[in-house]
Order: structure tokens, then sequence, then C-alpha cells
């Protein structure tokens, strides 16, 4: 899985087999007179707060057909075609936004309906949307795999994809077709075709093991990176996900370290005998933040990621830490406890016109900026820690949770689900990734092996 | 704990003149920090109650306190504090060869960056205070655990008031 493949570069090509020849070789289907019963969906395997059932658009997802069963490294394409459907009506649960149905209890469809669907026979599901698609092997052991979304009502295709990939990586090509999907339906940018990088923790309180590991948007592909030896910390995936910046205590010392994610390898980013900590890239991947501690004092510095001299962009007695660039990388907001508590500011990407934004009662921590560029997430302490967000000048701030302990905000790249971790009290208490979108409404755990902390929520893959 | 000598009639002199006020968390020592740098290097063939002069069993036991404690998001040492370092002074002045690291922890109710910002700023506190009594700096690192590293496990004053500290080890 760490070998990408180059999906979008061949998007154009697939379309245009698609529109003309496939489209030749697929015989009319004559539509199916009457439908087929369909059972209700069963409920979501994560828990949901509140209710949106009834609001939320009902999207068909049969399993995708396949011109000829063929075996293949991840299975047959029939298997396959179930799969995917599975992977894409998962994804579209998660957003909170959509109900879908199937493929289980939905009958199979067959080539010709991929591109001729049977719309009379569907209605009978009061479904708005209906989703079909197939998965083909090529002689050169490629997967083709077409992803058509419907419109009921109209009974007219909205979008069509294609996307070539290596078997192993189908479930890319699911999550693209469910990104095609969720963008065409709610107007908004794809995200599910993206990885998260976290803090797998395992072992009593006192002496938690804590490793670093990267997974799929959905929790699938789970690879730890590190093997629990060192503290592992406060990970990021560099933008182009080829490296990750990490917090290590390798050698009984606290160090920002870059991991390079296709060999192994890894380097500390500033050698010095002070600790430094809190990572973060630039937008462009360029530049790494790091906080460093100086005789106790610590502050917020900038270094190219390819290694070089530190620049000091704060400087005073209080706790500068951490960092988040506005998408276009000409600001920072970053934490500061120089009024007496942790607050938020906003500085320029040299470290000049810095100014408080947050002015709520209670502390307010990691805040990150988000890559749509319009709001802010972050930590708010008052009694209990919730994530909120709020606008880059500070305004509107919102609370979108309310637990023990909810910390360290991380924005799917489309800036509308919001991950952190949650930790529960006492000795046993655990720390879990969870997600919730920003109506505050559709919280849900995201499932992984052992407990989680620390995520980051990297870009769409490219 | 019969362990404290002449360092401790040091420490409580200096109580006494300095009337402590701020409420203490432990009445009594948390076990030796044992996670780190220090495994006890006192293999002393078949004398296996044997307490090493210059090792980590016996700075233990030779001071008044390993541990400093804070209050919450403060990072300065107080009376109590002053006693335990000073009691930790004396004997690495004994030990002139002996390197310390001192480890700054934060209680779990703080975000993971601050505390690790947090857990350095205590540990240079007790760095800093052991540099004014005469400890060469050079002989002193710090490093923060910031909230990892707990060692009262509950969620609760008590246990949060244990966790916020600043305990010297011997590098061996």
């Amino acid at each position: 899985m760490t070998n990408r493949t180059p999906i979008a570069f061949v998007i154009a090509a697939v379309l245009s087999v698609l529109t003309t020849p496939l489209a030749a070789q697929i015989a009319p289907v004559p539509a199916p007179t009457a439908a087929q019963p369909v059972t209700p969906t069963p409920p979501p395997r994560e828990t949901v707060t509140g209710d949106l059932a009834q609001e939320r658009t009902s999207v068909i997802i049969t399993t995708f057909a396949t011109p000829a069963v063929t075996a293949t490294p991840a299975g047959t394409t029939a298997v396959l075609g179930r799969q995917i459907a599975e992977v894409i009506a998962a994804d579209l649960e998660r957003s909170g936004l959509y109900a879908p149905r199937g493929p289980d209890g939905l009958r199979a469809i067959s080539m010709g309906e991929v591109t001729a669907p049977a719309f009379a026979g569907w209605r009978g599901t009061g479904a708005e949307s209906l989703v079909h698609g197939f998965v083909r092997a090529d002689t050169a052991g490629n997967l083709t795999v077409g992803c058509y979304l419907y419109d009921m009502a109209l009974g007219s295709e909205l979008t069509r994809n294609g996307f070539v990939v290596q078997p192993r990586d189908w479930r890319r090509a699911a999550h693209r077709c469910a990104d095609a999907i969720y963008s065409r339906l709610s107007g908004e940018a794809p995200f599910f075709d993206s990885r998260i990088a976290y803090i797998a923790e395992t072992g009593p309180k006192d002496a938690r093991i804590k490793r670093l590991a990267i997974m799929d948007s959905d929790g699938a592909n789970h690879r730890f990176i590190t093997n629990g030896q060192s503290i592992a910390l406060t990970p990021r995936f560099s933008p182009d996900y080829s490296r990750i910046v990490y917090v290590s205590y390798a050698g009984q010392r606290v160090r920002v370290y870059v991991y390079d994610v296709g060999s192994g390898s890894q380097r500390i980013i500033y050698e010095s005998s002070n600790t430094t900590f809190a990572p973060r890239w630039s937008p462009d991947g360029r530049f790494i933040l790091f906080s460093m501690a100086a005789a106790g004092n610590t502050d917020i510095y900038r270094i190219p990621a390819a290694g070089g001299t530190p620049r000091r962009l704060t400087d005073g007695p209080g706790i500068e830490v951490g960092g988040s660039y506005s998408p276009d990388g000409t600001r920072i907001v970053f934490e500061s406890d120089r009024s007496g508590a942790q607050q938020i500011y906003v500085m320029n990407a040299d470290g000049s016109d810095q100014q408080r934004i947050s002015f709520g009662g209670g502390r307010y921590a990691t805040p990150e900026w988000s890559p749509r560029g319009d709001l802010i997430a972050f930590t708010r302490i008052s009694g209990n820690f919730r994530i909120g967000v709020m606008t880059p000048s500070g305004g509107s701030e919102r609370l979108l949770t309310d637990s023990w302990q909810d910390e360290a905000p991380t924005w799917a790249p489309n800036g509308r689900i919001i991950q952190f971790f949650r930790t529960t009290q006492g000795r046993d208490g655990r720390s879990q990734i969870f997600q919730v979108d920003l109506t505050g409404v559709n919280l849900r755990r995201l499932p992984t092996p052992v407990d989680g902390s620390d995520p980051s929520w990297g870009p769409v893959l490219p | 704990m019969g362990k404290l000598t002449q360092a401790m009639v040091m420490g409580m002199a200096l109580v006494a003149v300095a009337g402590c006020s701020r409420n203490r968390a432990p009445a009594e020592l948390p076990p030796v920090d044992e996670s780190s740098y220090n495994t006890g290097t006192t293999s002393t063939g078949g004398v296996s109650n044997a307490v090493v002069p210059g090792s980590q069993q016996d700075f233990v036991a030779s001071i008044s306190s390993d541990t400093i404690y804070f209050d919450t998001d403060r990072y300065n040492v107080d009376d109590i504090d002053r006693a335990a370092l000073a009691s930790q002074a004396q004997w690495l002045a004994r030990y002139p060869n002996v390197r310390i690291t001192v480890e700054g922890h934060a209680d779990e109710r703080g975000t993971r960056d601050y505390n690790l910002a947090l857990g350095e700023r205590r540990a240079n506190a007790a760095r800093n205070y052991l540099a004014s009594l005469g400890v060469d700096a050079a002989r002193i690192s710090v490093v923060s655990f910031g909230k990892e590293r707990p060692i009262a496990l509950g969620s609760d004053e008590a246990s949060w008031a244990q966790n916020r500290r600043a305990v010297t080890v011997t590098v061996q």
C-alpha cells in the first residue's frame, strides 16, 4: 500500500474508453419488468448521535457488474464488484449525509444495466439516487472500475467516472467512486480517498506503548510504522504523503523526525541539545513548523523540510507552541499562554503581526486551520475538553462535542469533518479516535485495531 | 524510609525558615521511577543489598526527595522543592562525576504539546535551582514527558497533583 497508484492521470483515458468503445461493447439489455423486493438497510455499525435518517438522501448501490468473472490477486472481479459497492456504501454512510442501501439485499445487475438502469424497477425503493458500476480485469493485470450515478426522479445520469488501478488498490477505486458521488450530490470537495496518520496506544496508563501508525480514511489498510520501543507522538503526513513528521523519544530525548514512507528511513529535522516537538507541514510541503524549548522556554520555528537553519517565528517568555498554516501558506494560527493561559493567536508566516483571536472563558488550544481556509478548529478547555470551530478572526465560535476530554482536532481534506481523539477517565481510561461533522450532529468513532490518539488527516491522495 | 540524614535536617531547617504554604500533593515519596536511564546498575556479585556509593540507589536513599511537585500550570520552585533540591545538590557535590537527568511531567488535564512545553519548564526550574546551588549545569540534562508518564493513574485532583512533578534521576 505504500506504492501509490497514480490514478488521476489515467481517468481521462478511461473515460474516453467508457464513453465510446465500452458503451459499444455493452449490449443493451431489456429492463427488468418488476423490481426485486428490497430489504431494509441494516442499522449503521457505528454510533450516530441524533437521528438524521429522515433527512439523509437515500442512495441505492448495487453490486458492481463484471463483463467476465476473472481471477485477480485481490479476488475475482465478481467478489471485487461486491466489495467495491460495500466500501462505497460505507463511505457514504460515514459522511453522515446519505442513507445508502445495498449492496446487501439488492439483486445483481447485468452489464447492460450499468449504462441503462432499470429505473422503473428501482423506483419502488423510494431512493433518490442510484449507483451502478462494473469491474473489469484486463490482460495487463489492471482493474478498470466504472462508476455511474443516476438521478432516480429524472431517470438520467448525473456523473460517470472510470478508474484504472492495480488489483491491490481496489479500495482506492471504491473511494474515488464514493468521492465522485459525494461531490456530485453535495457540491462539496471529495475526501474519502485519503489517509490518516495517528498514534496507536496499548498498555497501562503509566507505561503506555505509543506507536506511529497509518490507515486509510475508513480505517482500512492499517499499518504500524514504529515498533513501540520509543514513545511516538503527533504525526503529520506531508502533503504528498511521501513523508511523515512526528515526535519520537528515541535516545531518551524528545525530537522531531521526518520518516520517509517509501524507504522507511528517518532523520532528525534539527540537531540540537534542545527539545523539539509539535511539528507541522507547510501546505506546499517545503517547510516544517516545529516548537523548540530552549532553557525551558518554548517558541515556534520554521525550517526547510530538506534541512537547514531554523527561523524563529515567536519570541517571548510564554509557551508558544503548535501552529497550523492557512491553506495559502501566508498565515499561521498557534497557541500561546502569554496572556496567562493558553489562547489562540494568528500571525503572518514570517512571525509578524501576531494577534489574539480567542477570548471566551477557559483556555483554547491546538488550533488547526481548515483546508478550506474558512474556519479554525481548536480544543476548548473549560472544565471539560471540547472540540470547536471559529473563524480566522475569532468569530462565530461553535462547540461541536461535549465529553470529558476531546482533544486535537484535524480536518478532513474538504473541511467538512473534524477528527479528534477522546480520552475517558480513570486508571483504565481509553483514548479513541472520533469524528464529527460541522453540524456537530454526526459523531462517530473510527474503529482502530487498538486505542488511538493524535489523528492527522492528510489531503486527498494524488 | 529511614534514610534521611543530614539532608533532611537541612531541608527541615529551610522549611522552618520559609514557612511554606502550598498544598503538597503526596505525603509519602512516590516509588522510584524505573522507566528510564537507570536500571539500578548495582549488581555487586552476591551482595544483594549493598548500596554502591554514587549509584541511583544511593542517590535515592541519601536525599530527602527525588521529586518536586507543582501547582496546575505552574513551574515555580517553592520552599519544600528547594529543600529537596538542596539535598540532591549536596549528594551531587559528593559525586562530581555523576550526571543527572531531570524529568518534567504534567497531569493529564492539558493538551499534549502544551504539556510537553510545561514539563520542560518544570524540569528547567529544577535544573536552574540545582545550578544555583553549585551543580555544574553541564551535568544536568532535562527531558519532558508531558502527560505521557503519569505516576498516579486516577483522574482526580489527588492523582493530578502527584503527576505535576519533576524527578531527578542519575545517569549511570
